[in-house]
């Protein structure tokens, strides 16, 4: 398995938490995930044989947590909250915002390889609904405008990278 | 009469400007301090304080924390461990967020004080995968704790070690429920154990006893100690004791969080006065008390009957404003306490669609394990879907509520109860609209807010 | 004989009526006693309990004691003690019987827990029943017809699920059908030890899966196939060959190795269609190998001898009787037994042994045991040779002594219960030495060289009983008609006996008949009697065979003795 060797050692130092190995799968996953992107099916075995576990013991856990992916996303992950107080303050419009903006749908990576928009359920801020994460960071009060000017933002440092 | 004010001991810190998470500033604002006293005082000490507080856990089904302490199988010779609830999913709640991100280290002594108690050498703190940042926050936090000797070997220089490790779950629900979140701590599908016989007190992680406790319980367990469980009972209302964050989302004018003595602010006081009222032009409808699990009130519904206050039975009428914020007078007139999430809803919401959009979440988050649950939250979400976006029938409402009571009550876990509640409450609560439906939609106009 | 040890007993309630039962019951195993149905899918007796299908909801109530007392509190109406019932449903299959429990399965309640289980299961599923292979062993199917709505409320659109996945050389899944109660996966897991199934995905889209790449293909995979309660599970082998319930059902044993798993052979108008395990909890449990399941094959194959021969020309019993009795008269003989033999057929052997004064011998057949229900030891009944002093030590694969003997010129005949003795060390030099007198059921090279041969039964077509490792005695009983032209072999051994013996006298043959003498001379077999022996089943004695270097490790239930201390 080709990880940076920064994950390795992360892997090794994570492992030893635990009394019994398994526990470490979600870890691992996270890990994994983060090195790479998504998990794939190399990653699920490479994972199951450190854990000293059957792959499907790994498959079972990256179909049933909705955080992991078994394939790559846009460059940018875009999750908007779709749960009751998100969508009482307009939730649903900040999702087609950002849709319109990247010219994309829920759950598939934008034309432009940017952004992959995603519902999500509660993320544990309704007080400042409706709220999106980008990547690892979340931003409250999303109504249009605010999508808008997140869009232009992730945009211009798109262009910048180029 | 107007709402009492703030009492603010968890919070005390939150938001306040040049507060920071590092453990510095806890440190100068008295941190700690309670944690070395305890450390000097026998465990079953510490335990009997919370027992005194009357503390009552803040992750939703309000159990008192002292007896569950007093649960824990101490004989078996296995290690006893301490997992700490930071999965925080439950609609409408958002207070450990705020504890996790501002002041981790208030946790991190109420961790170590309640490990110290119950003679615990391992805690995990299970943090929903959604909080990255907090994650890190915590990581640091116990590096820091543990330079300081708070925690990890030989702490505060006596031969009890005790190590915290922070786990990240990956954004399923499911993992709040305890052992739900002990199965995926082991690395599994969270899938609920049936108790009897996997009572985590017994046979908790890798069948050793296991404590599960939510990351305000903890908090107020510093809180407690450091003021004597006696003083603690005196805050709040009998039964009801302490300060309880109340997360306030959804159509006011101030949604957020405000801490008070439980049982000193009724609804009403809450959202008329400290949260503002109504939006411009709006009115209240409707409000989900503790979480989205718990049953919605109706404004304008009353509750009649006899309440206990002191040694005396009184007879009470109250409407949704009138009720007190507390366990037992919200688990009087039919809902709970839960986690502390209020969630309004003014006139401008469809109740169906509201409905709709809780059917969606607790469709999405079954873990699937057992029939009732698996197929009946999927059931109900296709019905209120088909109504919203397709065909509505005047019977879906009662065909709704018959699905959600052939599942609570007959499931592995509370999530049964926790995703029939709202059907059943929004069913009986709001027939008419669910009646009135199929009509109601052909003539919602085409701006309308969309929750589905 | 070995008498099971006592469990200790609590009594409970169960829809009015008292049962003891032993403490850790449960209550759908307790109710069962008293001949209560409490319905259940996931529940399985042999795997761990994890209350998922909801299905064996029923009511619970406790004694009522004062709490501070704990002293009964007494209900004046009926003068007995209270029982508080509980206000929820509680799940039978992890409900343990404590004293005093009752329980109440034909209440409103559990009627209405049971319909609304049925609904939900239903409500995903395909309800094509006319076309599947389960019809008439599926227990939704079975469970419908008392709790069904009869009606659908459902009008909503199905989930859409894989249909038709070869999950491996042997089993095939429709997943529309699973109900998701995990058996499965638990048996894999804990049974065969090959975790290569698993649900993926979430909620009511939850869907049973082998990993991508992986099959599932251990030597058990069947066993998936028979506990799977609905049709989600098939046999590659069995599907759509036969209705279930055109089959007849007769009690045998796995030859498969000397773990003697019980079975059940399905047949009708004579065809075996499949091989299913049968509960033992002390030999097999529920479960038997996938390899044991194809043996009823052999019965039907271009190689079984149907015609009685000698010297290569076809023949009848009694000439080719006379003609083996010709060959005794010249002396010289040599038995060759048969691990594979029933107990009677080797107590046959023996007695001709005796007669004709020859030395008996036993082939041993050796492989790598699984640890779970094949053993090292693929004869089903080296110990019933012990036991009926056949033999009197372990076999070993070579007849190395009876070929030293013929070369000696001391043996002139040898008489084969079915061994192929060029298959176990004999040179075609040393076979074409001796005339060769064969008992068996299938051609091989001893057979074409064999100057008498008798075409005998397979065990699907005859009675009997095998010792199996643990020393236990069990019975197998004639499932379909002998093959034509083929002989009972204790007939032909009967009289071959007779025929030896000075005095001519007859023995019997008839298995009841043969049983009593059976039991009068053999010391280890006490009392017992074909008709009596329970069908799981009965553990003789083993001490005068304990400390034998037998070749098995151990299995599912059987331990290995102590290794013997080496003593001078
Ligand atoms: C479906 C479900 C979800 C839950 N989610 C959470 C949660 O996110 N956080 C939490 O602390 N407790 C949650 N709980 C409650 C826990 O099971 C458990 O009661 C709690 O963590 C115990 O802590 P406490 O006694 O300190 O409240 C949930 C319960 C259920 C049934
Ligand atoms: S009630 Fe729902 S969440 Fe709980 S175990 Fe059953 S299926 Fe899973
Ligand atoms: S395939 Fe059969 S045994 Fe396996 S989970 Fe589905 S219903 Fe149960
Ligand atoms: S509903 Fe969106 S953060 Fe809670
Ligand atoms: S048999 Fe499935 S829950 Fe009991």
């Amino acid at each position: 398995m080709n990880l940076k060797p920064e994950t390795f050692s992360r892997i090794d130092e994570v492992i030893p938490h635990y009394p019994v190995k398994r526990s470490a799968a979600l870890p691992l996953l996270h890990l994994v995930q983060e090195d790479q992107g998504y998990i794939s099916q190399e990653a699920i075995e490479w994972i199951a044989a450190k854990l000293e576990l059957q792959p499907i013991n790994i498959y079972e856990l990256v179909t049933f947590y909705p955080m992991f992916r078994q394939k790559p996303i846009g460059r940018r992950h875009i999750k908007v909250c779709r749960t009751l107080s998100c969508a009482l303050m307009g939730g649903y419009k900040a999702c087609g915002e950002f849709e319109k903006q990247f010219n994309t749908h829920r759950g598939e990576i934008s034309p432009d390889g940017e952004v992959t928009i995603e519902f999500v359920e509660c993320l544990a801020s309704c007080g400042t609904a409706p709220v999106v994460m980008i990547d690892d960071d979340l931003h409250e009060k999303v109504d249009c405008a605010k999508a808008r000017e997140l869009s232009a933002r992730i945009k211009t440092e798109a262009a910048t990278r180029q | 009469m107007s709402a009492p004010s703030q009492r603010r001991l968890i919070f005390q810190h939150i938001d306040e400007p040049g507060y920071t998470n590092d453990l510095a500033c806890y440190l100068k604002h008295g941190g700690y301090e309670v944690m070395k006293r305890a450390f000097a005082r026998k465990p079953e000490e510490l335990i009997d304080e919370v027992k005194k507080s009357g503390l009552r856990g803040r992750g939703g089904a309000g159990f008192p924390c002292g007896v569950k302490w007093t649960l824990v199988d101490r004989k078996s010779g296995k290690p006893i461990y301490l997992v700490v609830n930071a999965d925080e999913s439950e609609p409408g709640t958002f207070k450990d967020r705020y504890i996790i991100h501002q002041d981790p280290h208030q946790m991190i002594e109420g961790i170590m004080i309640s490990c110290h108690a119950n003679n615990v050498k391992q805690a995990y703190i299970y943090i929903r995968g959604e909080f990255p940042g907090g994650a890190r926050i915590l990581e640091k936090a116990i590096a820091e704790a543990r330079a300081a000797n708070f925690v990890g070997p030989n702490i505060l220089g006596t031969n009890y070690s005790c190590e915290i490790y922070v786990h990240r779950g990956a954004g399923a629900y499911i993992c709040g429920e305890e052992t739900g979140l002990i199965e995926s701590l082991e690395g599994k599908r969270a899938y609920p154990r049936i108790k009897p016989p996997y009572f985590p007190a017994v046979l908790g992680l890798d069948q050793c006893p296991t404590i599960v406790n939510n990351v305000e319980t903890l908090c107020h367990v510093k809180h407690i100690v450091g003021m004597g469980g006696e003083a603690y009972s005196k805050i709040g209302t009998p039964n009801n004791t302490g300060t309880r964050i109340l997360c306030v989302s959804g159509q006011v004018q101030r949604p957020g969080y405000y801490e008070y003595e439980v049982g000193k602010i009724t609804m009403g006081q809450l959202l008329n006065e400290v949260c503002g009222g109504p939006l411009p032009g709006r009115t209240f409808k409707a409000v989900i008390p503790g979480g989205s699990s718990a049953k919605i009130l109706r404004f304008g519904e009353r509750f009649k009957g006899k309440r206990k206050v002191g040694a005396e039975m009184v007879d009470y009428d109250w409407g949704v404003e009138d009720v007190p914020m507390d366990f037992d007078s919200l688990g009087m007139i039919g809902t709970m306490g839960g986690s502390g999430g209020v969630i309004v809803m003014d006139d401008s919401v469809n109740m169906v669609e509201a409905l709709g959009n809780i059917n969606e979440f607790y469709a999405h988050e079954s873990c699937g394990q057992c029939t009732p649950c698996r197929e009946g939250s999927l059931w109900m979400k296709k019905i209120t879907g088909r109504m919203v976006h397709g065909e509505g029938r005047s019977e879906d409402g009662a065909l709704l509520k018959n699905v959600a009571d052939q599942i609570a009550g007959r499931t592995i876990c509370a999530f049964g109860e926790a995703c029939a509640w709202p059907t059943q409450s929004f069913v009986l609560k709001f027939g008419d609209e669910f009646k009135a439906y199929p009509e109601a939609k052909k003539n919602a106009p085409a701006d309308s807010l969309k929750l589905v | 004989m070995i008498a099971p040890p006592k469990p200790e007993l609590v009594t409970v309630n169960i829809d009015g009526r008292e049962i003891a039962v032993p403490k850790g019951t449960n209550i759908i195993e307790a109710a069962r006693m008293v001949s209560v149905d409490v319905p259940h899918y996931c529940y399985h007796p042999k795997l761990t309990v994890v209350g998922n299908c909801r299905m064996c909801l029923v009511e619970m109530g406790l004694p009522a004691v004062d709490p501070a007392t704990k002293a009964p509190i007494m209900d004046p109406a009926t003068g007995k003690q209270k029982i508080n019932w509980m206000p929820r449903p509680t799940i039978g299959c992890a409900t343990n019987a404590s004293p005093g429990l009752h329980i109440r399965t034909t209440s409103p309640m559990v009627k209405e827990c049971r319909e609304g289980v049925m609904e939900f299961l239903l409500i995903n599923h395909p309800l094509d029943c006319p076309i599947c292979d389960q019809a008439g062993e599926c227990k939704l199917q079975e469970q419908a017809t008392g709790y069904g709505r009869g009606y659908s409320r459902f009008i909503e659109q199905k989930n859409v699920k894989p249909k038709r996945t070869l999950l491996g050389p042997r089993v095939v899944l429709d997943d529309e059908r699973c109900v998701l109660c995990s058996r499965c996966i638990r048996f894999c897991k804990e049974v065969a030890k090959d975790d290569v199934l698993g649900f993926i995905d979430r909620g009511s889209y939850s869907t049973l899966t082998a990993y991508p790449g992986k099959k599932l293909e251990n030597n058990y995979s069947l066993n998936t196939v028979d506990i799977c309660p609905v049709g989600a599970l098939t046999s590659t082998d069995f599907r759509f060959k036969m209705r279930v319930w055109f089959l007849k059902q007769t009690n045998s044993i796995d030859t498969e190795s000397s773990v003697g798993a019980n079975t059940v052979v399905w047949s009708r108008e004579g065809v075996i269609y499949r091989l299913t395990p049968r509960r033992n909890d002390a030999v097999n449990d529920t479960w038997m190998a996938d390899s044991g399941r194809l043996l009823y094959k052999q019965v039907r194959t271009d190689d079984r001898l149907a015609t009685v021969q000698v010297n290569g020309a076809e023949s009848g019993r009694d000439i080719a009787v006379n003609a083996a009795s010709e060959r005794f008269k010249q002396g010289g003989v040599a038995i060759v037994g048969s691990g594979r033999s029933s107990v009677e057929e080797q107590f046959l052997a023996k007695k001709l042994a005796a007669a004709l004064k020859a030395p008996a011998y036993l082939v041993s057949r050796v492989g790598k045991g699984d640890n779970l229900l094949i053993s090292a030891d693929r004869n089903p009944n080296v110990r019933g040779a012990l036991v009926t002093g056949l033999i009197q030590t372990l076999p070993s694969a070579h007849l190395t002594e009876l070929a030293a003997s013929i070369d000696a010129g001391r043996i002139k005949t040898v008489v084969s219960l079915g061994e192929d003795l060029t298959a176990a060390g004999l040179s075609a030099a040393q076979l074409a030495k001796v005339s060769v007198i064969y008992l068996g059921t299938h051609a091989n090279p001893t057979s074409a060289a064999a100057k008498i041969v008798f075409p005998g039964l397979t065990v699907f077509e005859k009675n009997g009983t095998f010792v199996n490792q643990q020393f236990r005695l069990q019975k197998f009983h004639k499932a379909v008609p002998g093959f034509t032209g083929a002989i009972d072999d204790l007939t032909v051994l009967a009289k071959l006996v007779a025929a030896a013996s000075s005095s001519g006298t007859a023995v019997a043959s008839e298995i009841n008949a043969l049983w009593t003498s059976l039991a009068a001379e053999i010391p280890a077999l006490g009392t017992v009697l074909f008709k009596n022996l329970p069908e799981t089943g009965l553990l003789l004695d083993s001490t005068p065979w304990a400390g034998l270097p037998y070749a098995e490790s151990a299995t599912l239930h059987y331990q290995l003795a102590q290794p013997a201390l080496a003593t001078a």
